[in-house]
């Protein structure tokens, strides 16, 4: 009964590793860019989240959705007036900037809150359990879940049944094609940043609702990510959340076996099925 | 004339200057310019691989632990001299990217970057659990092991001074004579015949191809080399910083953040590039020292800048403007006629 419990949790930590994989997965898979600060973004919507809610004395869950456009914004922002000038065959500009937007936000962040560690008041939801069969599970590590599956359902529907996914498939697959059909590359990339973010607002709800947050949280939680997006396989959004479940389940795994080995189980998890797998479960596209 | 001679002679005064510091200066200027020269044995070290390898490697820091660790065990564990757990340090670190190697190989570019940063988590997490060296929490020297090493009786000796001060002078000298090793090293790989390989798998990797070159062995090699260069500078950094942790030894800011920007500050796949970028990040450090965070900031904001508009960084810029390149890693074409 234990290790169906371990499961079970393995199971709802690796929907929230998705949330925070979903945003990534979708900008990968598009335009080929690694975004090494989606991490500190996802921080950064947690703060957002946090002064919304203070600040117009709103539920968090009211204050995300307040965040969700004003991130999609800033998406938009990010990638017209950087990214999109270092995007290229050579992927160390790309890299290097978002690797310097992630310290410059994380500092920042340091600056206007200090290390404190925060979290985001979500009341008395965040004590309740489901009994579930044998086991039981806390009701926000299952909203979590349920939203994991939502928006990676949701991406996937805006990916292969709307105009504008049509539109992101065309570009990720050939540019120049695309271009030629009337498509500007440019914008369909603001646009997927956009996207991106606003579910990076939707990780740092639950984010913020699980666990305490500080400024320097980013990193560890973009690096799960980054492990869920490349077991999932270049491009294949259920693919991600497979991979966030990979991750989740192995460091539950790993923590019940000793609470020390729980995140390292999760990388070594990450190591082992990329040296079955080099390219991923479920890739999609090409590299 | 001018670069037979003169530019040689320049850099000889430089390491001249440099070496006679620990006479001359401060004990705090030499602990100081410890740091430089031993991000700059980094940032050689990147530069070569993701500059001229194109190994965009996130997780160097690894090495830095490993060699440091490995160091470590030597004194504490099996009584060993500093200075001889300081090779092993290299040696290790090199022998253990064999199979970081053979897992990261299969990825590729930003694969391949994320893929080194896991395993450096894997190395610091394991270490973490060598209850031996203090486990999560770390451990120091023994009470005067870095003091009795070789050689610092006689740097004592020739100095004077506090026997802590020998130490210092001791691993500063070390880590000035890895830089000049380094840089001659560098420049002689480079234009070497396996050094233009390199280049031009850089710059083009099927006309490279088309010529005999193998891309993955050179890569591999670079990848071996820079991963014992490391290793060798974070055994040198720790026997100076005198206790370890996890934490510390696999920073990713302090050994692979800092350095990166000190590249492509510089300029990246250039030579004279890391040079430079430390220059400039010192001159950052000392400007803006009480002031933590916005340092950062600041080189957050210039790395981005450089990547926006000056993708060749400062060196780079400047050869660009000048047209004039005192270093060149490309051998002059043939005379017209010479060749029969």
């Amino acid at each position: 009964m234990i290790w169906l419990d371990t499961l079970l949790q393995g199971l709802m930590l690796g929907g929230l590793y998705a949330l925070f994989a979903a945003g990534l997965s979708l900008v990968f898979g598009i335009m080929r860019l690694v975004n090494l600060a989606h991490g500190d973004l996802i921080v950064l919507g947690a703060y957002l989240i946090l002064g919304l809610g203070s600040a117009l004395g709103l539920h968090p869950f009211l204050a995300a959705v307040l965040a969700l456009p004003l991130m999609f914004g800033l998406g938009w922002l990010l990638q017209t007036a950087l990214l999109n000038r270092v995007l290229g065959e050579d992927i160390l500009p790309p890299l290097l900037v978002t690797f310097g937007l992630s310290v410059v936000i994380q500092n920042a962040l340091l600056m206007g809150f200090s290390a404190d560690s925060r979290k985001l008041p979500v009341g008395p939801i965040e004590a309740q359990a489901l009994p579930l069969g044998p086991v039981t599970v806390g009701v926000m590590p299952l909203i979590t879940f349920a939203s994991a599956i939502l928006v990676i359902w949701g991406l996937n529907q805006l990916f292969y049944r709307t105009a504008l996914g049509r539109a992101f498939r065309a570009t990720s697959d050939d540019p120049v094609t695309a271009q030629l059909m009337g498509i500007r590359p440019r914008s369909i990339f603001a646009i997927a940043t956009g996207i991106a973010l606003v579910v990076a607002a939707i990780a740092a709800l639950y984010l913020g609702a699980r666990a305490n947050f500080d400024p320097a949280t980013g990193p560890a939680r973009l690096l799960y990510a980054f492990e869920a997006v490349i077991i999932g396989g270049l491009g294949s959004l259920w693919g991600t959340l497979a991979g966030g479940l990979v991750i989740g389940v192995a460091q539950a795994l790993g923590a019940a076996l000793n609470p020390e080995w729980q995140i390292l189980a999760g990388h070594l998890a990450f190591v082992a099925v990329l040296l079955l797998r080099p390219r991923g479960l479920f890739p999609r596209a090409h590299d | 004339m001018m670069r037979k001679i003169l530019l040689p002679l320049i850099l000889l005064i430089a390491v001249a200057l440099l070496a006679a510091l620990p006479v001359i200066g401060s004990r705090a200027l030499v602990q100081d310019l410890f740091m430089v020269l031993c991000l700059l044995v980094l940032a050689l070290n990147w530069n070569l691989l993701a500059g001229f390898a194109g190994l965009v490697s996130v997780g160097q820091q690894a090495f830095v632990g490993i060699g440091a660790y490995a160091m470590f065990a030597c004194v504490i564990l099996w009584g060993m001299d500093p200075l001889t757990g300081l090779l092993v340090g290299g040696l290790v670190a090199m022998a253990l990217s064999v199979p970081v190697a053979f897992f990261a190989f299969r990825l590729h570019g930003a694969y391949f970057a994320i893929g080194t940063w896991a395993v450096a988590e894997i190395a610091r997490l394991s270490l973490g659990q060598w209850k031996a060296l203090g486990g999560g929490t770390g451990t120091s020297l023994p009470k005067g092991a870095a003091q009795e090493m070789w050689g610092a009786e006689t740097v004592r000796a020739l100095i004077g001074g506090s026997k802590a001060a020998a130490v210092d002078a001791l691993t500063y000298w070390l880590a000035l004579a890895l830089v000049v090793v380094m840089l001659i090293a560098s420049f002689a790989f480079l234009r070497s015949r396996m050094g233009l390989g390199l280049q031009a798998v850089r710059d083009n990797p099927v006309a490279a191809r088309s010529v005999g070159v193998d891309p993955t062995r050179l890569k591999a090699l670079v990848f071996l080399l820079t991963a014992f260069g490391t290793g060798i500078c974070g055994g040198l950094l720790f026997i100076q910083i005198g206790r370890i942790s996890p934490d510390a030894a696999f920073s990713l800011l302090d050994w692979t953040a800092f350095v990166i920007f000190i590249v492509v500050i510089g300029g990246i796949g250039t030579l004279p590039g890391p040079v430079i970028g430390v220059l400039v990040f010192y001159a950052l450090e000392r400007l803006l020292a009480d002031y933590g965070t916005v340092y950062l900031i600041v080189l957050g904001l210039i790395g981005i800048a450089i990547m926006l508009f000056a993708r060749r960084g400062l060196w780079g810029s400047f050869i660009q403007q000048t047209g004039f390149d005192p270093l060149p890693l490309s051998h002059a074409a043939p005379r017209a006629g010479s060749a029969n």
